[in-house]
């Protein structure tokens, strides 16, 4: 197996305090003035994306062609995955073409750390179903960090659809190896009570203001409605009931920051007012998204 | 050995024509081939209540050929195959070409089980009498469980009237709608959906209900949830006529156990919590549960390899029942060896009523030969089966099959 990046869980905090150090070093990258590294030169990485995404494919191909990698994205329409073709032979003959790494989005969970089973290429998990986003996690991390001067001792409210969120359980894994503390708030049937379970440092709510009392960051989720099988809430009440308004700001202190891992759906589990506030670093995020994966893809790819 | 008789002893059986014609200590060889099985557990012929052959229609998983060759090759002498086939066996036409097929190629012998309801759509009765007049030994909708109460009532009454047991997969389909393994805390983090225990539970508690209503005999196949076994406990002390029966996978793994992401650890009803793996060792130790029963579902690899949540459910299961049920339930203690062999030999002919599970002087020679102490691995490349879809390659285990007489005729032996 290829040592990629697969998920937060089985990292250690000395692992993800090492791309967080690193990505640090890279956050001063994004200005004008930049000039293009060649710490990647003559690698290539192939972005394989069997989900939609516009942020996460191009921040891992700026980050990509900052360290001078050559990349090619393909998107699961148009190639031979619609063409009935099974995802471990498509894998394997990208595989046979010699990237020095796949970032992969797959709608289902596993898919990444299935196929890295069979494949010796490097697989950096670019989102894999309900399950782990650990890129996120880690942009995430370090956009708190830009904001706070540790992770440890943080209350963080999480607050929306958790069941079907990857981005929830890689937040929880990171958060929690740090000694933070997570709150994770939902309407009832998208929040199970195993997630409690999940690791240490995590309390449940189902109200809103409850999660957000005392909170350092709030990280607003959206509603994954291409993950609900059903209705297991009224939509029409959602925002009444989850979304952040600056009614719940008020509640806050001045200086907890309100996060979002995009894309965000204004009236629904975020007000516009909220977005874009003073207190929102969604911006931050996507900015900070580029030097986390340039460190992931220097340690995945490099040497 | 021998439940039926409770016969605990070192004899010699002498086997001619096909029938058992003696049972008692140094009988006289002469003029007999023999099988020295000098201590090993001679036991008769086992039988698996529950397996998929996939013949007709999924040819490309398994054959009534292989399927019968792997049972064979497990220590069974018997099975009974779940009509899930295409077309689906809810006709005599079906049932006989089965039977016929399994006479001339499968080195076991096979009783089909007959669909519940036309196409096994769960709207409109088969034909339930024909079938059983082709020889079908039960009734079962497996892995379509009959949704409609109603519907449900009546073939249990049609049922009872033909004298056929009614086998239920239960699973309320609203409530496990989507999910992939067991829901509970490893499903939440590996980000699966769940098919929660009371899927089981709420269907279990509806066909007892119903049994008590009609007084058919029903049979709960591979029962895995804690408070399904209660509700069969309570059932049998209200004296009504359910069984059940249990797969060795259920009573050896927990969704704890399951590699992440390998489908081979996926099936339906998934592997449940380590307390439901309890209720169920602990169903079979106190007679709850009376049958072991393989459900043995071949899927191929290309099926197999892909997304989990994309993957078939089932995994193969006639090759390993005998090791797993020493392992978990003898030599831990929880039930002896001949309460074991009870449980795949008497207990699933009382149910379906084969003529079966029995070493009786005058009767047909089926018989179970293995052992108790001796150390072997699974190695899936020799598996019989077509299918190679098992989460138990490269067990070792101590004790197995030896040897599987079918009417007197050695129709697999260790090599």
């Amino acid at each position: 197996m290829g040592t990629g990046l697969l998920g937060i869980e089985g990292l250690d905090r000395s692992e993800i305090e090492a791309y967080l150090n690193r990505a640090k070093t890279f956050q001063s990258h994004g200005g004008s003035d930049f000039k293009k590294l060649d710490t990647l030169r003559g690698k290539m990485l192939v972005n394989l994306f069997f989900e939609n995404s516009t942020r996460t494919r191009t921040s891992f191909e700026i980050a990509a062609k900052r360290l001078g990698a050559d990349t090619i994205s393909i998107a699961s329409s148009g190639s031979s995955v619609s063409k009935g073709e099974s995802l471990v032979d498509t894998l394997n003959t990208l595989a046979a073409m010699r990237p020095h790494a796949i970032v992969m989005r797959h709608a289902a969970s596993g898919a990444p750390h299935f196929l890295a089973r069979y494949l010796d290429t490097p697989i950096i998990n670019a989102g894999d179903g309900m399950h782990e986003h650990p890129t996120q996690a880690l942009l995430d991390a370090l956009t708190i960090l830009d904001h706070k001067p540790a992770l440890e001792g943080l209350r963080v409210a999480i607050i929306g659809d958790i069941i079907h969120s990857r981005v929830a359980r890689s937040n929880v894994h990171l958060l929690s190896k740090f000694g933070a503390q997570t709150v994770l708030c939902g309407p009832a049937p998208m929040l199970p009570q195993d997630m409690g379970k999940l690791a240490a440092g995590v309390i449940l709510t189902n109200d809103i203001r409850e999660a957000i009392d005392g909170a350092d960051v709030i990280m607003m989720l959206r509603v994954q409605l291409e993950r609900q099988h059903e209705t297991p809430f009224p939509p029409g009440d959602y925002f009444r009931f989850y979304g952040l308004r600056p009614e719940h700001l008020a509640l806050t202190r001045p200086d907890t920051i309100v996060m979002h891992p995009g894309p965000i759906n204004r009236g629904r589990e975020i007000s516009s007012e909220v977005a874009d506030s003073q207190r929102s670093v969604i911006l931050n995020q996507v900015e900070n998204g580029v030097a986390v994966r340039m460190a992931v893809l220097e340690k995945v790819m490099g040497a | 050995m021998d439940p039926a008789t409770g016969h605990d002893a070192v004899a010699d059986v002498a086997v001619e024509n096909g029938r058992i014609v003696a049972i008692g200590p140094d009988l006289d060889a002469t003029g007999f081939e023999v099988f020295d099985a000098t201590g090993m557990i001679v036991a008769p012929g086992f039988i698996d209540m529950h397996v998929h052959l996939r013949e007709p229609g999924f040819e490309h998983s398994e054959t009534i050929e292989t399927g019968g060759r792997a049972a064979a090759a497990g220590g069974f002498t018997s099975v009974c195959c779940m009509p899930n086939t295409n077309p689906v066996n809810d006709s005599a036409v079906v049932t006989t070409y089965i039977i016929e097929r399994a006479r001339r190629l499968s080195p076991v012998s096979v009783f089909p089980i007959g669909a519940i309801t036309k196409g096994s759509l769960g709207e409109e009765l088969a034909s339930i009498g024909a079938m059983k007049q082709a020889g079908i030994v039960a009734i079962s909708d497996d892995g379509r469980p009959v949704m409609n109460a109603r519907v449900m009532r009546r073939a249990m009454e049609s049922a009872k009237a033909f004298g056929l047991p009614v086998i239920n997969h239960c699973e309320d389909l609203n409530l496990s709608a989507g999910g992939d393994m067991h829901e509970g805390f490893e499903s939440v983090r590996m980000g699966l959906r769940g098919i929660p225990a009371c899927s089981e539970d709420v269907m279990v508690a509806r066909d007892i209900l119903l049994a008590e209503v009609t007084g058919a005999k029903y049979h709960v196949a591979h029962i895995s949830a804690r408070h399904s076994v209660e509700m069969v406990r309570y059932a049998k002390a209200r004296g009504l006529n359910v069984t059940t029966e249990v797969c060795p996978h259920h009573f050896t793994l927990a969704d704890s156990d399951i590699l992440p992401f390998d489908s081979n650890y996926k099936m339906k009803p998934p592997l449940r919590s380590c307390f439901d793996v309890e209720a169920v060792t602990e169903g079979l130790a106190s007679g709850a549960i009376e049958v072991i029963a393989t459900d043995h579902a071949p899927h191929p690899g290309s099926e197999k390899m892909q997304e989990f949540e994309r993957c078939p459910f089932g995994i193969t299961g006639l090759e390993t029942a005998i090791g797993l049920s020493l392992e978990q339930l003898v030599h831990k203690g929880r039930v002896s060896l001949m309460r074991m062999i009870e449980m795949f030999t008497v207990n699933p002919d009382r149910i379906l009523t084969l003529g079966k599970g029995r070493l009786t002087v005058g009767g047909e020679a089926d018989i179970t030969i293995f052992d108790t102490d001796r150390k072997w691995t699974f190695d899936l490349n020799k598996s019989q089966s077509k299918s190679r879809n098992t989460p138990f390659h490269g067990r070792e285990f101590l004790g197995g099959q030896v040897a599987s007489i079918v009417a007197g005729k050695i129709v697999w032996q260790l090599g």
